[in-house]
C-alpha cells in the first residue's frame, strides 16, 4: 500500500528509486500526471478531484524531490516506471488522467498495457507528430522568455507570470530540476515519440481528450488531430483555459474528469489502426 | 611561450542589423556571400602571415553566427594545412558534443594532420551555450556525450591493429579504422578548455593540456586544481607548456594607436551576448543550482570578472583600461603589452601558450598586418624565452 499522507509528497519507492507522492481522498484510484512544470500539493485541482476519488498524484522521476536513476533518458523509461508503480501498489480500474508533458507518459503507458486502467484523459498533450516535417506542432517552451510562455500557455497570462527574484531557494531548486527532466526526455524528438501514434490502436479503454481553448503550446486542433488516432475517446474544450486547464479551470477540470470517470463503462473491442 | 594568432572570423556588416540576437535566429539573408569570400580571404592571408612571422595559429568555428562565419573549423584547417609552412594548427576547438558522428570528427582530424605533416593539436569543447539550438542534441546529456566522444576519437586515432567494435551510449559503430591515421604518435595533442574547477580536474586526470578563454585573474583557480590534482595523482609538476589563456591582442608603435585598435577588437567581448535570452541557459547546460542562482538574479549569471584587487567589470560595458585591468584584453606600445602578459601571466599561476585574438570585429586588415608584425617582431622573442625554465619542449 502507498503509505498515507496528509496530502503533502511523501516519499514512496518502487524498484529502489524514491519518489515523493501526493494522496489525498477516497474512493477509486485516479492516478494524476502532472505536466513539465510540477504539481504543488496546495493546487484546488487536486481538492476538487478528491471529492470523488482518491488522487495519487507522484512527481515524475527527475521532478520535484523525485529521485532520477542516470539511465533513465527516454520517455520509455517513465512509461515502464509508472506500470512498475501500478504493480507495486496493486492499483486496478485506475484513472489515469495527465496534463501536458503529462499527458503524454499517460498515453505511453496506456499503449503498453491498459490492464490495470480503467479511463484515461489526456489534457492538452504532447508526444505526438501530426504535421509535416517543418511543421512545429508544438510550440518551443525552450525558445521563449518566461514572458512569452505566460502568453502562450495561459488564457490569461497573469495567472502564469512569476517574478523568479521573488522565490525561495527551494522554489528556484524545483523549477530548475523540472525544467531540466522535461528537457532530458523531451529534447529531441522534441517532445514526441515518433512511433506513438502508430500505437495509439493499443490505447483499449475509453478515452477523454481536454484541451484549454486557449492553448497556443498545443493547440485545439492539434488535441482534435490526437484525438481521432485515439479508437474509443472523445474531445472536449475547456473555455477560459489556456495549456494548463487544471491551473485555470481547476474546478471544471476535475468535473469534467470526475463525470468521465462515472459514466458505465463499455469494453472497446474494435481496434482502430491510425491511418498509415 | 608560444603564441597563436586567432580571428573568428567574423561577418561584421551584419552586427548592427540584429533585432536582438546576433546568434541562432540572425536570417543568413544578412549575409552577401560575395563579401564572405573577401573575408574568408583576408582571414586566411592573416594566418599565412601568422606563419611567415612565427606565429602559430589558432581556429574555431560557432553556428548561425555573424559573430564567427566558420562553421566547420575542418575546412580552414585543411586549407592552412596545405598553405602553411611551419606553424602549429590549434583547432579550440572542435565542439565534439555537438556532433552526431565522432567517427566523421577522427577521420578530419587524422587527415589535417598528415597534411601538415604532424602540425595539428586538437581542442575538444563542449561549446558555449548558443550551440545548443542549432546544433540540437540533447543539453542534459551534453558532458557525458562529450567524454564518450572524446574516449572514441582518441581510441580511432590509436587504434591501428585491427577494426574496432563501438556500442556505447550515444555512439554506435560496427567497423572503426580511420585512414590515414595521424601523422603524430600516438595522436596530436589534446586540448580541453574550462573555467571551471571541476572540468579542471577532469582534465588533469586525463593528462591533457587546459585553455581557458577570456577568464581574466579567474583563470589562477583553474590552473591551480589542475596542478593540485596533478599532484595528488603523483605525477610530475606540470610544466606550463600545459596551460593555454585566450585574451585580445591590439598592438601599435604608440599608445594612442594600439588603444584605436584596442577599440575595434573589443567589439568582439562588447557584442558576445548580444543573444535571445533563452538560447543562452539551456536546460541542463549548467547545474541545476547554478541555473536556480541565476532565477533569483533575473536570468543573469553572477560577475565572472575580476581585476586583479577583485573589482567586478562587465566585458560588455567596461571600458578598454577595465578590460585590459581584468587582463581579457593586452593592448599598448610592444614594451606595454609585453609586461601586461608576463604579468598576467605570472599572476595566473604561468601559462605557456597565449591564444592571442589578434583580429576581431571591425579591425582592417592593415590593422591588423600591423598589429601582427609589430608584435611579432618585438614581442614575441621576449615571450619565448619566458619561464623557459619552467617549460619543456611543445
Amino acid at each position: 500500500m502507498i503509505p498515507a499522507s496528509s496530502g503533502t509528497g511523501l516519499p514512496v519507492a518502487v524498484n529502489g528509486i524514491e519518489i515523493e507522492v501526493i494522496r489525498r481522498g477516497a474512493g477509486r484510484p485516479l492516478l494524476f500526471l502532472h505536466p513539465g512544470i510540477g504539481i504543488a500539493p496546495e493546487a484546488p485541482v487536486l481538492d476538487y478531484l478528491a471529492e470523488g476519488v482518491e488522487v495519487i498524484a507522484p512527481s515524475h522521476p527527475g521532478f520535484g524531490h523525485s529521485q532520477l536513476p542516470a539511465t533513465m533518458t527516454h520517455i520509455d523509461d517513465l512509461a515502464y516506471f509508472y506500470l512498475d508503480f501500478l504493480e507495486t501498489f496493486d492499483l486496478r480500474e485506475v484513472i489515469v488522467v495527465g496534463v501536458s508533458f503529462g499527458a503524454w507518459i499517460a498515453a505511453e503507458v496506456a499503449v503498453k498495457s491498459t490492464e490495470r486502467i480503467s479511463r484515461l484523459v489526456l489534457a492538452d498533450a504532447v508526444g505526438v507528430k501530426i504535421g509535416d516535417r517543418t511543421s512545429r506542432d508544438i510550440a518551443d517552451i525552450f525558445a521563449m522568455t518566461d514572458t512569452q510562455f505566460a502568453e502562450m500557455a495561459y488564457h490569461d497570462p497573469r495567472v502564469g507570470q512569476r517574478d523568479t527574484t521573488a522565490l525561495s531557494e527551494a522554489e528556484l531548486l524545483t523549477m530548475a530540476r523540472n525544467r531540466e527532466a522535461t528537457a532530458r526526455f523531451g529534447w529531441i524528438p522534441y517532445m514526441h515519440d515518433p512511433k506513438l501514434k502508430d500505437r495509439l490502436h493499443r490505447v483499449r479503454v475509453p478515452t477523454l481528450v481536454l484541451w484549454g481553448e486557449s492553448d497556443r503550446i498545443v493547440t485545439p486542433k492539434y488535441g482534435r488531430a490526437f484525438c481521432d488516432a485515439l479508437p474509443d475517446a472523445r474531445f472536449e474544450l475547456i473555455e477560459l483555459a489556456g495549456h494548463f486547464p487544471h491551473i485555470e479551470q481547476p474546478e471544471t477540470f476535475a468535473r469534467r474528469v470526475l463525470s468521465f470517470a462515472g459514466e458505465a463503462g463499455v469494453p472497446v473491442t474494435a481496434v482502430k489502426r491510425a491511418s498509415a | 611561450m608560444r603564441v597563436f594568432h586567432m580571428t573568428e572570423q567574423s561577418y561584421p556588416d551584419a552586427w548592427d542589423k540584429h533585432e536582438g540576437s546576433l546568434r541562432v535566429s540572425l536570417p543568413n539573408q544578412l549575409c552577401d556571400p560575395k563579401t564572405a569570400a573577401d573575408l574568408f580571404h583576408r582571414y586566411y592571408d592573416e594566418w599565412l602571415l601568422a606563419d611567415e612571422l612565427g606565429l602559430d595559429i589558432m581556429i574555431n568555428e560557432h553556428h548561425a553566427t555573424a559573430t564567427c562565419m566558420c562553421s566547420t573549423a575542418a575546412i580552414p584547417l585543411a586549407i592552412l594545412a596545405r598553405q602553411t609552412k611551419r606553424a602549429r594548427l590549434l583547432v579550440l576547438g572542435y565542439p565534439i558534443a555537438n556532433r552526431p558522428d565522432p567517427l566523421r570528427a577522427a577521420e578530419e582530424l587524422a587527415t589535417i594532420d598528415v597534411i601538415s605533416r604532424g602540425r595539428l593539436e586538437m581542442g575538444f569543447v563542449r561549446g558555449v551555450p548558443f550551440e545548443i539550438p542549432v546544433a540540437n542534441l540533447n543539453p542534459v546529456t551534453l558532458m557525458n556525450r562529450f567524454w564518450e566522444a572524446h574516449d572514441f576519437i582518441l581510441k580511432a586515432l590509436t587504434t591501428h591493429d585491427a577494426p574496432f567494435n563501438w556500442e556505447g551510449e550515444f555512439f554506435h559503430y560496427r567497423h572503426v579504422n580511420v585512414w590515414p591515421r595521424p601523422y603524430q604518435e600516438p595522436h596530436p595533442p589534446v586540448w580541453i578548455t574550462t573555467s571551471s574547477r571541476s572540468n579542471a580536474r577532469e582534465i588533469a586526470r586525463r593528462g591533457h593540456s587546459l585553455a581557458t578563454m577570456g577568464t581574466g585573474y579567474a583563470a589562477k583557480e583553474v590552473f591551480e586544481t589542475y596542478r593540485e590534482v596533478t599532484r595528488e595523482m603523483g605525477r610530475l609538476e606540470p610544466d606550463i607548456g600545459r596551460f593555454g589563456y585566450l585574451g585580445l591582442l591590439a598592438v601599435g608603435s604608440s599608445e594612442a594607436e594600439a588603444r584605436r585598435r584596442g577599440e575595434l577588437v573589443a567589439g568582439y567581448v562588447r557584442t558576445q551576448n548580444i543573444v535571445f535570452p533563452p538560447y543562452a541557459n539551456p536546460p541542463g547546460f549548467v547545474s541545476v543550482e547554478d541555473s536556480a542562482r541565476m532565477m533569483k538574479l533575473g536570468g543573469k549569471r553572477p560577475p565572472r570578472t575580476f581585476t586583479r584587487d577583485g573589482r567586478p567589470i562587465s566585458t560588455i560595458t567596461g571600458s578598454l583600461q577595465e578590460l585590459i585591468d581584468a587582463g581579457i584584453m593586452f593592448c599598448g606600445t610592444p614594451d606595454q603589452v609585453h609586461r601586461q602578459i608576463t604579468d598576467f601571466s605570472d599572476a595566473v599561476g604561468g601559462f605557456g601558450n597565449l591564444f592571442a585574438m589578434g583580429q576581431a570585429a571591425w579591425l582592417s586588415h592593415e590593422d591588423t598586418v600591423a598589429s601582427m608584425t609589430l608584435f611579432a617582431k618585438e614581442v614575441l622573442p621576449r615571450l619565448q624565452s619566458y619561464r623557459v625554465a619552467d617549460s619543456a619542449a611543445a
